[in-house]
């Protein structure tokens, strides 16, 4: 039947990807993890549960974290995605993960980009918020290192840090920046 | 790895279900992919054609219009849940949307989407049928109205017709001394057991109940001897007490892997006495 016939039609989408314009040709099957971490070289996404549950593929399309391993490379067309690679700026590190460091809020790593993008978009809605706030935004977001405290020590300082301007939310893709990979 | 598909991008409802009527088992309605790219990631359905019903204009809008709020089936939990005009009229609609999946799945997920896929753990199906809500199905030919409660045909099952577009979940404003509360218990991501209540009191006594019970079976669906157990008695108490018991025990219950019938009927009980007290509260407070 010829409905049923495999469709091969590849589609070209535009997207920009921390702050870089990219053009490609992809299947309309390709998830968005796997455009990211096989097509550009950006692995800081992980998968991991692979079914939405965890985090580890976070990433911020139009600045709102979704799980890149269910979402289509479809989906992220004409839009804005911000990967962790995308948060130095001009060689330094984004004040969050300025703060994660200096927390220990990194155990094992794995957890880490989801996390710190995930804070991300909590801090663009409220910039300095409580230990209460951060546990309600970071809750869906699992570690099975830190046991979470220094995580949310961290994301705290930061908030705090940036609202009384000693630390600036450079990154985010606002301005331009070349991502390692090759598109 | 997805098996390979092809994305259909219909600009009208009509071109939408034109395509549906053409591919038959072909396709499959595509909005927030939540649900049906997990199917067919763990290869548990495939579908050649994907049929984005995103493409089509207006189908995201939340509008509070002639006494009626309208969430347009794509609307994802995301913005029911920061929306001032569900958050204004049907505060509860907006509060569950808050507590669908992670937030993640909230930002691609839809209102539409999670109603058609009827996952028996569904958080907004069991509030929209104890609320009474309507969904506006749309095919080429015109479009009918169905009540919730008239939605949900089994698990996984609902009264839309291959080749029908949920277009809309139509809420109205609780009337005056009318409460709503949901109350759920979760495991897991998707909840365990769940009881929505809508209660109006009037002149101190129980003019109307809805009490819906959802995920422990296959549809969330009414306890009318629990409802019966609250008619025209003041809401206290043991009056509130008896009603819940009553819904634990005549609750249409599935036993899973992780849980017995025995203890979702327990928390049925416990479920349903919370929220049958907010909803009191509530309405004593309503005017």
């Amino acid at each position: 039947m010829e409905i049923d016939r495999p469709p091969q039609a590849r589609l070209r989408i535009g997207l920009t990807v921390n702050g870089r314009p990219v053009e490609a040709g992809i299947e309309p099957r390709e998830l968005l993890l796997d455009f990211l971490r096989n097509r550009l070289g950006l692995t800081g996404a992980k998968r991991s549960c692979d079914v939405q549950v965890c985090g580890a593929c976070t990433v911020l399309v139009d600045d709102v974290p979704v799980s890149a391993c269910c979402t289509l490379a479809y989906e992220a067309r004409g839009r804005r995605v911000l990967t962790i690679e995308g948060l130095a700026r001009d060689g330094r590190l984004h004040p969050l993960q300025d703060a994660f460091i200096e927390h220990a809020a990194v155990q094992c790593g794995f957890c880490t980009p989801g996390m710190i993008l995930t804070a991300l978009a909590l801090l663009r809605e409220v910039p300095a918020p409580t230990p209460v706030q951060v546990k309600a935004h970071m809750k869906d977001t699992l570690c099975r290192c830190t046991g979470y405290w220094k995580i949310i020590d961290a994301v705290v300082d930061a908030g705090r840090r940036m609202q009384a301007g000693e630390a600036p939310d450079a990154g985010g893709g606002a301005r331009e920046v070349a991502p390692r990979g090759k598109p | 790895m997805l098996r390979p598909f092809e994305i259909h991008e219909p600009a009208t409802v009509a071109e939408a279900s034109r395509l549906l009527a053409r591919l038959g088992e072909q396709a499959a309605v595509y909005a927030g992919g939540t649900e049906l790219l997990l199917l067919m990631k763990e290869g548990l359905a495939h579908f050649p054609h994907l049929v984005n019903i995103k493409t089509i204009g207006g189908l995201d809008a939340i509008a509070f219009e002639d006494g009626v709020l309208r969430l347009g089936a794509v609307a994802t939990h995301r913005e029911i849940e920061t929306s001032p005009a569900a958050r204004q009229h049907a505060p509860l609609v907006a509060r569950v949307a808050s507590q669908v999946g992670n937030l993640r799945v909230r930002a691609a997920g839809t209102i539409g989407g999670n109603l058609c896929f009827a996952e028996p753990h569904s958080d907004p199906a069991a509030v929209l049928v104890a609320w009474d809500a309507t969904l506006v199905l749309a095919r080429a030919g015109g479009e009918r109205c169905v009540p919730a409660a008239g939605f949900f045909l089994g698990m996984l099952q609902t009264a839309r017709e291959p080749d029908e577009i949920l277009t809309a979940v139509e809420v109205r404003p609780l009337p005056p001394g009318t409460g709503a509360a949901y109350h759920r218990f979760a495991l897991h991501e998707r909840p365990t057991a769940a009881v929505a209540a809508v209660v109006t009191v009037r002149d101190g006594a129980v003019a109307a109940a809805r009490v819906v019970v959802g995920s422990v079976g296959p549809v969330p669906v009414r306890v009318p001897e629990a409802e019966d157990a609250l008619a025209g008695r003041r809401p206290e108490g043991e009056v509130l007490r008896a009603a819940a018991e009553v819904a634990g025990r005549r609750a249409d219950v599935l036993e899973d892997m992780f849980t017995s019938t025995e203890y979702k009927r327990h928390l049925v009980s416990l479920l349903a006495a919370r929220a049958l007290h907010d909803a009191v509260s509530a309405a004593r407070t309503a005017h």
